[in-house]
């Protein structure tokens, strides 16, 4: 190793702005959250005043609560189907690319693309309902879109379609990872299908099922695009997630603080979740 | 073999009706884009277009009105091309510099950093936009297409990195110190030996850099100014613009317009794309 200083100092420039950004950017933004910033940053200390009134704000219960409904719905969702997809392209399908193909698209989609088209389709005049009245169903509604209790639910629909794609691909990786000869092995003892995926196949995932949890739950908390598409929030605040409540606070209500203690927030709830299952990745790794 | 061939139908049509459910919203967007408002209004969802007509697409490319500009997509699709190259490029390049030295040249504390970047490519960024702006203000970059490069650029070196570290942890280190041996520096190892290997993981962080940055839309809200504005921007402004009467078929087609150039990355490339999405998750 001549010359130990070259990697160093090649990686040095991109190394320190990157971690600049992400640390730097973060210490400021968790300043900003301690200040008194309204329509301009202010850095008078505030104390923990914007947290008080972050939890005490109504719009904020509704993100939050807003959140964990359609957080759970959207992952249980595209977990469930995702499992389900992979399970099923296991069976040596011969058109297996193709499916594949079709169901992981979304995923090369914008979210502002794919909620653009949702909106039109569960649109309550010409959308969904129409069509189902048009088949023959003459009294069907179907309202929820501009519904304030029944909106974030359409949120959810349009995500899980969007991303059980992405979790049939972690799992299909996951379960052409497994040796075959554990299955052979069960075949020979006469176990049937359904009881090889139940006992053996789908708790050999165990690892791949929890870095997909991790990886959708945080995509959960950062949901941001697919509100502002279909709904914007909409109607009133009633589909606000804290994503978009804090881009309404820092960008166009005048209340950076606010905002940056919203993004605090965000923020220890992303690294709740991923901060153990890196720590545990990388230490296995050594 | 009677039960096993049920099976297989059985098998087969729960496929074909997913099949069908991913595939329903891309069929609305493309058969509502080729009618006129009044087949929009007369069909259904479902329903073909009676007489096909690409005027929708004409109107979201040059005249539909996005707020108060009526100029179509077009100025936002330029933007976004703008944008995405020299995003795409630079990010990719550093990434296989770290990359680099992260798997064949690590050094004490490399490891920590590489955990501490890690990070990077799952926290939430809204985390770092109102500081973010301030930063871009001061380098009198901001609302302009060079504030929206810098960002991609930084905001992509975590995952670049992670994508070339793995991989390159796959190269045998028998190749590097060979090379030494041979007296071949830090560089030429780089450019002779590591570079020429490096076309599947290059391929698979362009596809996913190109992917990623076109389709973003938080940033291009938050730190472009009009002239800025790149397409998912431009799209978002168009279907909520609202006038007298909602023209969805232009909605659709600037969607369509909108989604073409990853839809056609993944339709070419898409087994690099899933190895991309599946880097990010599972460790390599």
């Amino acid at each position: 190793m001549r010359a130990s200083w070259l990697p160093k100092l090649v990686v040095a420039p991109s190394f320190v702005l990157a971690l600049l950004f992400i640390y730097g950017l973060i210490a400021w933004n968790g300043y900003l959250s301690l200040s008194a910033s309204r329509l301009l940053p202010n850095y008078e200390f505030a104390g923990f005043q914007q947290y008080v009134n972050l939890f005490e704000s109504e719009r904020f219960h509704v993100a939050l609560t807003n959140m964990a409904v359609f957080g759970s719905l959207f992952v249980g969702g595209a977990m469930a189907i995702g499992l389900l997809l992979a399970i099923l392209l296991d069976q040596k399908i011969r058109a297996e690319g193709v499916l594949r193909t079709v169901y992981l698209y979304p995923m090369a989609l914008s979210f502002i693309v794919t909620g653009t088209a949702w909106k039109w389709i569960l649109n309550p005049g010409l959308g969904l309902e129409h069509l189902v009245q048009q088949w023959g169903w003459e009294s069907f509604t179907f309202d929820w879109l501009v519904d304030p209790d029944k909106a974030i639910y359409c949120i959810a629909i349009a995500g899980a379609w969007q991303s059980a794609g992405f979790v049939m691909a972690l799992f299909l990786a996951g379960l052409r990872g497994i040796d075959d000869s554990i299955v052979k092995a069960a075949q020979v003892d006469g176990a049937s299908l359904p009881r090889i995926y139940w006992r053996i196949l789908i708790p050999s995932l165990r690892p791949v099922f929890f870095s997909t949890l991790m990886v959708v739950s945080h995509l959960a908390i950062k949901s941001f695009d697919l509100v502002m598409a279909l709904t914007a929030g909409g109607p009133g605040f009633a589909t606000d997630l804290p994503a978009t409540f804090m881009y309404a606070m820092a960008f166009s209500r005048g209340q950076i603080g606010l905002g940056a203690a919203s993004a605090t927030v965000m923020l220890a709830l992303v690294a709740a979740i991923v901060v153990p299952y890196l720590y545990s990745e990388l230490r296995v790794r050594k | 073999m009677n039960r096993l061939s049920l099976h297989r139908v059985l098998l087969w049509a729960a496929l074909l009706l997913f099949a069908a459910w991913f595939l329903t919203p891309l069929y609305v967007m493309v058969v509502t884009s080729l009618k006129d408002t009044q087949q929009v209004r007369e069909g259904n969802l479902l329903s073909l277009p009676s007489n096909p007509t690409l005027a929708s697409w004409a109107k979201a490319w040059s005249s539909a009105c996005t707020g108060i500009d009526c100029g179509g997509l077009k100025p936002f699709f330029m933007n976004s091309l703008l944008m995405v190259v020299p995003a795409v490029a630079v990010s990719t390049a550093i990434g296989s510099l770290n990359g680099y030295v992260l798997a064949k040249w690590r050094f004490p504390g490399s490891e920590t950093l590489f955990a501490m970047l890690l990070f990077g490519v799952f926290m939430p960024m809204q985390v770092v936009l109102l500081p973010m702006s301030q930063v871009l203000g001061w380098l009198g970059i901001a609302s302009s297409i060079w504030g929206l490069i810098l960002v991609h650029v930084i905001a992509g070196i975590p995952s670049t990195t992670l994508f070339f570290r793995n991989y390159y942890v796959g190269l045998p280190d028998e190749l590097v110190k060979a090379a030494m041996l041979d007296g071949a520096g830090f560089w030429r190892i780089f450019t002779r030996i590591v570079l020429p290997l490096s076309t599947p993981i290059m391929v698979v962080t362009l596809i996913w850099q190109f992917t990623n940055i076109w389709n973003d839309f938080l940033y291009g809200v938050v730190f472009s100014g009009a002239d800025s504005k790149p397409i998912t921007v431009g799209l978002n402004n168009l279907a909520n613009t609202s006038s007298s009467v909602k023209e969805y078929n232009v909605d659709m087609a600037a969607a369509m317009i909108a989604a073409l150039p990853t839809l056609f990355v993944y339709v070419v490339a898409g087994k690099y794309f899933v190895r991309g999405l599946t880097a990010g998750a599972v460790k390599g």
